[in-house]
């Protein structure tokens, strides 16, 4: 295994136990704008995408990239606004708050 | 420094910029008042990563990348406007995207790299495409029953866990020979098939009620698939996002399979709702007392703490403006009224309190079963709406029931419980729910809708005893 691929294990492990922390303390109330957020945030698959598409290294790369990238735009767009108009609808009873 | 690696370096400090920003994102969250800067922070962090991208000194051709966002733009704004009531299965097809661009990616990567693939990078890249392609179809199936173009009632039938374990096994089967013989180009396309086929049967017998469950759980095979691409690509920035995602639909697969009295392979393995319909034919006659909306208000009106307890049928029947013009005129006659929430109630996780407040009740009135249970018996009105199985004593009570440990609100230690109905037919599980018979109980026999809209009329009219 190189170097390379133990760095990423690192990562994985540590971004796995902040993702667990962070999302345990979420109020089920918002646990659907909750799954539409990290689903955009997921889309950053897109980087991805995009380089595949731009190094154009065979007919069938560009081809596979473009869809995917369609797709994951799809999702960013799609899933930032929903989420944004999920949680403006979420007002509190007591004034002076938002 | 050259110019090419002085951009390499910009990126990747744009990408650690973004990858803060993405846990910001999801640490604000945690509560409605700081929730909106987390979308905000998730935006910034996702345009500082698509703009570094298009830094990158290996694209030579612009052209198709910019068709390829705007078109995504297009029909991603439709997708962000749809109604709150169809949000679970716009998050379905979300997943399906996601999985869709995560498969396209690794099977070009592959194309790309075969036969110089090392066996670690050949095994996570077959995670990817094996779980990006059933996520792909599994996600499709779910979004269909959903928007109920396909049929909602679970499909069985025998030796099913057997064909679905079987084409499973050979998917992995499949993905190791390759890891060996990364140069068997002709078997690749296998390990796309053969999940995209586990991904319809896997989901064809799942009912409507586990929806929650089955959304969630796709939602984590989504956030690991991106995180194994991160892999392939090297990329820890994409490692980061999928690894919490996939922690956050791991989370709430439990929270959801805890709340149903369930485990995950009871849920994959289990088709619920077809085992259930069997026991629904013992129902023996029993008398219940029913009421009308005028002795409903009467009794509301005279309350000093009212719950509600909406449930997917209260959203079926678009209740939820009725009800907040009810939880208008008690409260303005200074009844506490609050919302019990069960965690699974309506078709994914926090479904009902999105449309509740959609109907502009106050997120503050809407509590969790854990914060209200403790309340009930203080209660003197439960008005149950449009939900069945989460209130069903038999769970706590009876030992033989087939929801027996299930979590549920304990609406029959309130004083009073009214339960709006159509009629007493018994709910998904197809279970007799025994608080019907108590005494302290009243139906309200008729359209959610209108029989809260009837109540409201008999309050604001001055009918009510008040």
């Amino acid at each position: 295994m190189s170097a390379n691929v133990l760095d990423n294990l690192f990562v994985f492990m540590l971004a796995g136990f902040i993702g667990f922390d962070v999302i345990r303390k979420i109020s089920p109330l918002l646990h659907t704008p909750l799954m539409s957020l990290t689903n955009a945030l997921d889309a950053i698959a897109v980087v991805g995408a995009i380089i595949l598409v731009g190094e154009h290294k065979s007919t069938l790369a560009t081809i596979l990239g473009t869809i995917a990238v369609v797709a994951a735009t799809i999702n960013i767009v799609g899933g930032f606004i929903i989420t944004d108009r999920m949680l403006r609808m979420f007002k509190s009873s007591r004034p002076g708050k938002a | 420094m050259d110019f090419a690696s002085a951009s390499q370096h910009l990126i990747e400090v744009i990408y650690l910029i973004a990858s803060i920003l993405f846990i910001l994102s999801l640490k604000w969250m945690s509560s409605p008042v700081t929730a909106r800067r987390g979308v905000l922070a998730g935006e910034i962090g996702m345009l500082l990563a698509i703009a570094g991208t298009l830094l990158h000194r290996g694209i030579v051709d612009y052209k198709w990348i910019f068709i390829a966002l705007v078109l995504g733009t297009i029909i991603g704004i439709p997708l962000g406007k749809v109604q709150m009531t169809a949000v679970p299965q716009r998050t379905a097809l979300s997943h399906a995207f996601g999985s869709l661009c995560v498969t396209l990616v690794g099977t070009a990567e592959f194309y790309l790299r075969s036969p110089d693939v090392p066996p670690f990078m050949m095994a996570v890249l077959s995670m990817e495409v094996i779980l990006g392609s059933l996520t792909f179809t599994g996600s499709l199936m779910a979004a269909g029953k959903l928007q109920e173009v396909l049929p909602q009632r679970p499909i069985t039938y025998k030796g099913q866990n057997f064909v679905n374990l079987s084409l499973l096994a050979a998917s992995v089967l499949i993905a190791a020979y390759l890891v060996i013989h990364p140069e068997a180009k002709m078997l690749f396309p296998l390990i796309v098939i053969v999940p995209l086929f586990f991904g319809v049967m896997m989901v064809i017998p799942i009912g409507g009620a586990d929806m929650p469950t089955v959304i969630s759980l796709l939602n984590s095979y989504a956030g690991l698939s991106a995180a194994a691409m991160g892999f392939v690509l090297n990329s820890k920035l994409l490692i980061i996002a999928g690894a919490l995602d996939g922690s956050s639909g791991f989370i709430l697969s439990v929270i959801m399979s805890k709340a149903m009295n369930r485990s995950f392979t009871n849920v994959l393995f289990g088709a619920f709702g077809q085992v259930q319909a069997a026991a629904a034919g013992t129902v023996e006659e029993k008398t219940v007392r029913s009421a009308s909306a005028e002795e409903a208000a009467g009794i509301l009106a005279a309350a000093n703490k009212v719950v509600i307890v909406p449930g997917y049928g209260m959203a079926v029947a678009q209740a939820q403006h009725k009800v907040r013009e009810l939880y208008d005129a008690l409260t303005k006659r200074g009844v506490d009224v609050k919302f019990a929430i069960h965690p699974v109630a309506g078709r994914m996780p926090g479904h009902m309190n999105v449309l509740l407040a959609e109907a502009d009740i106050p997120y503050d009135r809407l509590l969790d079963m854990d914060e209200i249970n403790g309340d009930f018996p203080q209660t003197d009105v439960a008005l149950i709406i449009g939900a069945n199985d989460v209130t069903n004593p038999a769970a706590r009570t009876d030992a033989s029931s087939p929801i027996f440990g299930m979590p549920i609100l304990d609406v029959d230690k309130a004083r009073t419980v009214m339960v709006i109905k159509r009629g007493m037919s018994p709910g998904f599980a197809g279970i007799d729910n025994p608080l019907y018979y108590l005494d302290k109980t009243l139906m309200l026999f008729g359209d959610a809708k209108g029989f809260v809209g009837n109540i409201v009329r008999e309050l604001s009219g001055g009918g009510a005893h008040g």
